[in-house]
């Protein structure tokens, strides 16, 4: 239970990484991923809200009753998604106007609601608060890297700009920017990281 | 011309629904719903008990939603609020619906109950009240749609979950099995799903 702060991130990270080790929270992201810039954004979102949210949850955790708990935490959640629905829509409007119905759907994010559950109903504030930090960024770099794969190959860009001499070399893959490639994509990563934990636990043997 | 235009409605609708389930399937091009589908889709009995479940409360909550929305939220100038209202609308329904199963049918309750509380965080649902709010959509329109992506959700998990029980995971290469091999599987369901698409303009 006393982790320490390094534990927990190595934790969120690596060893308890969301997506592919606990295979939560992929419905609302994968959507997000053929845009690098559109991944970034939704990636800033679902850290601030997992931090935050767990956050508050840790703080009320003794005074939610068990029966109603779930719907306060989805409550507090909704209140947070609602900031960065509203703080992305003020930034930038033109990428509001595509991810806004994914930003909603942090809500239902099954990280955010796992981790208030699991993590920040017995840990204290700042662990929480930590613990939701590490599990966003584990998040994120997952994210971030089916990304970097999917723009390239679909629209032979990266952050919008094209690549360079991409008419010498590039040629379209349509289908790594429309749903199947996201999900071959995630495969890989699952994939390629599983295989490489196996290896790593039968070296320490 | 009263009948004509009657068919015409009807017609309407059933282009709503089929387009909602099949073109632009919720969970193979819009990707929602799938941390319940991976968890779930072992078997094809259980994966038919919650599709049917999601089915129902998508249809219902897309109705309800939609009224709370243009005659609570609207009038009110409230549309900022349609995030948390739309959650609050939903996981109440699931509650209220269990209570009901609970109270008058054991049986179903016994063989439904342990996925209720999944229903409330399935992106699915929530995901097709927000993408309802982005079309021109009447009432019956709106409850087309719900039915209709939730028709697509079941049919998407039924027939994974039967893909999936036929597996032998054993031949498979380390580390694939699981998540990894059902997320390919769902790739390759996807592409056959992406064959759907242009068929029909909504």
């Amino acid at each position: 239970m006393a982790d320490t702060p390094k534990q927990i991130f190595i934790k969120g990270i690596w060893k308890d990484n969301p997506v592919f080790r606990q295979v939560l929270g992929i419905c609302s992201s994968l959507a997000v991923t053929n845009l690098l810039t559109n991944t970034l954004f939704m990636a800033f979102g679902v850290m601030f809200v997992t931090a935050f949210s767990n956050f508050t949850v840790s703080l009320l955790r003794d005074h939610i009753p068990a029966r109603i708990r779930m719907i306060v935490q989805v409550l507090i959640i909704a209140s947070y998604v609602m900031i960065v629905d509203i703080l992305i829509k003020a930034v930038n409007p033109d990428i509001h106007r595509f991810i806004g119905p994914y930003v909603g759907l942090i809500i239902t994010n099954c990280i955010i609601m796992g981790r208030a559950e699991a993590f920040a109903s017995q840990n204290t504030p700042w662990l929480s608060f930590l613990d939701g930090l590490a599990m966003g960024i584990g998040y994120s770099l997952v994210l971030i890297v089916i990304a970097l794969v999917r723009e390239p190959m679909g629209f032979g860009t990266l952050l919008g700009f094209p690549l360079p001499g991409r008419e010498i070399w590039w040629h379209q893959w349509t289908i790594m920017v429309m749903a199947p490639g996201a999900f071959f994509m995630l495969a890989i990563v699952t994939w390629i990281s599983r295989k490489i934990q196996l290896n790593l636990e039968k070296g320490g043997k | 011309m009263e009948a004509y235009q009657e068919t015409n409605f009807f017609a309407t609708l059933f282009i709503i629904f089929i387009s909602a389930g099949l073109t632009n399937n919720i969970l193979l091009a819009r990707f929602l719903g799938m941390c319940s589908c991976l968890g779930v889709s072992k078997k094809v009995d259980t994966s038919v008990g919650l599709g049917a479940a999601v089915t129902f409360v998508t249809a219902t909550t897309a109705a309800l939603n939609y009224l709370v929305y243009y005659y609570i939220l609207v009038p009110l100038g409230l549309e900022f609020l349609k995030l948390i209202t739309f959650i609050v609308v939903i996981a109440a329904f699931t509650q209220f619906i269990e209570m009901v199963i609970e109270r008058y049918s054991i049986k179903l309750y016994n063989s439904l109950g342990i996925f209720l509380p999944l229903i409330t965080v399935n992106c699915a649902i929530l995901g097709i009240s927000l993408f309802m709010l982005n079309k021109p959509y009447g009432f019956w329109e709106s409850f087309a749609y719900g039915l209709g992506g939730g028709f697509g959700w079941f049919l998407a998990i039924a027939l994974i979950g039967g893909i999936r029980e036929k597996i032998n995971e054993k031949f498979l290469p380390e580390g694939l099995a699981g998540p990894g091999i059902t997320l390919i599987i769902i790739g390759i369901m996807s592409l056959a799903f992406v064959g759907f698409s242009g068929m029909i303009k909504i």
